[in-house]
């Protein structure tokens, strides 16, 4: 019983993050159409950026993270002006190249700065444990799965109610209708591409708060494809039903079976999804009216 | 060639098309992808206050001239070689589209496009986009589309086409237009529903001084609601006149209304071929 509750808890914390990760790449993918490949270096720029407020320029712990936040942003934004305006209208292939390039490009640009091994960061989220059924759960584990779960909630009513949410959400559906309705697509890329920059850096930040501030966060960030795909690809809901699914997928292997097979297993289910719903759980169908 | 100088009100000038008008197109030229010529200096001009129908047959012209109008032509590769395009006496050529919209230029596309995922008031929220505050265009919406307002929650991509058509036409009305443009409201529509879009069509001109631009294959029924009538082939202007005289030109009554010209319904059978390959330029 403890042991299923402490991998329950580490694998909801997992999950969170890996939802938080996947709505990033949602985002771009909705509304852009574009298959971000570089979200796990989003991820390790974002732990990073925190890392340089919060230990290299010594700011305060909200300082840091605002200074994440605009970094994160004015990458974002940087990127799709930059690297993905020109590229519209070509073919996605040459679209996932660039992306591709640009996750070579970014981990790169960090190892350049940061080196290669992992930095020391204090601990932001509290260290101690609670016991629950006799199960011993780390705090910082339940503190993860709360913020993530904030930051989930904040972007799912900011989808829903604001009046950017429903645009970027209108822009997804039909660009040449949201353009009769004086809603600029260019600023609507520019601002998803901004919002999945910030979702990542707070996915990255607890990542390397509970593990460490290193490379492996982007390897991390791969497991956002099993994920996106048991999801659906366009979905903000899916994210988190397979953020979560693949999260204790991931820990309830590595702790009953084999921590070897742990890291194929997200794998496998990725597979089979494919077989039996290629466009994911909640994935948009196209709506045909009868 | 008589039916040109029939229709067109006498004293008009024609050098100087849509002076005070709402919305002038001057000898606009557009060409997609750099050799496509669609429109060959097409003008006219929509009288503030009036309701304008733009007829012809398919391939004409005409989505194309409302998307020069709009600003849509450079998400399709088109663009507007010569020319100009003028609102309210502003020149609007080369403007952004978003820009267009905050002037007071909504466009109801060609097929509704609404948004499929999007409940309605969502639909409407993004139809609002420009403006700040929108509680009283939401009421005013409802209140000319009742059925909308009791399937509010509903998503859009599961209406029948005449709720999608009355919900496009609510959408561009949240932008608070001063112009009103509509690309064949009557698509894919019963006859019956088709006579109900123009009657909003209609009121929301008499009601709110709703100024208008309405596409059409349905002469007859555009024909009826509208003041004036601008008829377009090849990518000009043919034929021009009040409502009322191109309801009454034999060549319209011939070609678009079906009608013979003692006033009957003619079956398209007995419209002699060489007739209906006749053009008027």
């Amino acid at each position: 019983m403890s042991t299923f509750l402490s991998l329950l808890a580490y694998g909801l914390a997992d999950g969170a993050i890996l939802a938080l990760a996947a709505l990033g790449f949602v985002l771009i993918y909705k509304a852009t159409g574009v298959i971000n490949f570089a979200q796990g270096e989003f991820l390790l720029v974002g732990a990073y950026m925190f890392y340089t407020g919060f230990v290299v320029m010594g700011l305060p712990l909200v300082g840091a993270a605002l200074f994440g936040v605009v970094v994160a942003t004015v990458i974002g934004v940087l990127v799709e002006r930059v690297i993905l305006r020109p590229m519209v209208g070509e073919n996605p292939i040459s679209i996932i190249m660039v992306t591709i390039g640009l996750s070579m490009f970014l981990k790169a640009v960090v190892q350049a700065f940061y080196g290669t091994t992992p930095k020391s960061q204090p601990a932001i989220l509290p260290r101690s444990s609670v016991e629950i059924f006799g199960a011993m759960i780390p705090l910082n584990r339940l503190s993860a799965i709360l913020i993530a779960a904030v930051v989930l909630t904040a972007f799912t009513i900011f989808f829903r109610r604001s009046r950017h949410g429903i645009a970027m959400r209108a822009v997804a559906d039909d660009q040449q209708a949201a353009m009769t309705m004086g809603i600029s697509v260019r600023r609507i890329f520019a601002m998803a591409w901004a919002l999945a920059a910030v979702s990542a850096l707070i996915a990255g930040v607890l990542l390397g708060d509970i593990s460490a501030v290193d490379q492996n966060i982007a390897s991390f960030g791969l497991l956002v494809f099993p994920v996106v795909i048991l999801g659906g690809l366009d979905s903000v809901p899916g994210t988190i039903v397979g953020g979560l699914t693949i999260g204790l997928l991931h820990q309830f292997t590595a702790g009953y079976l084999d921590s070897g097979l742990a890291n194929v297993i997200p794998y496998i289910a990725l597979v089979l999804i494919l077989l039996v719903r290629p466009y994911g759980i909640f994935g948009e169908t196209r709506i045909e009216r009868v | 060639m008589t039916s040109r100088t029939d229709t067109t009100a006498p004293g008009a000038a024609p050098a100087a098309p849509g002076a005070g008008s709402m919305l002038a197109l001057n000898n606009v030229e557009v060409i997609y992808d750099d050799v496509i010529l669609v429109l060959r200096g097409l003008s006219l001009a929509v009288p503030e206050g009036k309701i304008v129908a733009l007829l012809g047959s398919n391939g004409a012209g005409k989505s194309t001239t409302l998307k020069a109008v709009s600003g849509l032509l450079p998400s399709e590769h088109g663009e507007v070689t010569d020319g100009s395009v003028t609102f309210q006496g502003q020149d609007i050529t080369r403007m952004d589209a978003a820009e267009r919209v905050k002037l007071g230029m909504s466009l109801c596309m060609e097929g509704r496009h609404v948004f499929e995922h999007l409940t309605i008031a969502e639909n409407l929220t993004a139809g609002a986009y420009t403006q700040k505050g929108s509680g009283e265009d939401l009421d005013l919406v409802y209140s000319y589309f009742p059925k909308l307002a009791d399937m509010r929650s509903r998503v859009a991509g599961y209406l029948s086409g005449g709720e999608q058509q009355m919900l496009a036409i609510g959408r561009a009305l949240m932008a608070r237009p001063k112009l009103l443009m509509l690309d064949e409201p009557s698509l894919g529509l019963a006859p019956l529903l088709v006579q109900e879009i123009f009657g909003y069509i209609k009121r929301l001109n008499e009601e709110r001084g709703l100024t208008v631009l309405v596409i059409e294959q349905n002469a007859r029924r555009a024909l009826e609601v509208a003041d004036h009538g601008y008829i377009m082939e090849q990518g000009r202007i043919v034929l021009e006149g009040s409502a009322a005289d191109l309801r009454e030109n034999p060549d319209v009554k011939e070609f678009y209304l079906g009608l013979g010209e003692e006033g009957d319904r003619r079956s398209y059978r007995d419209v002699k071929h060489y007739k209906r390959r006749k053009r008027w330029l």
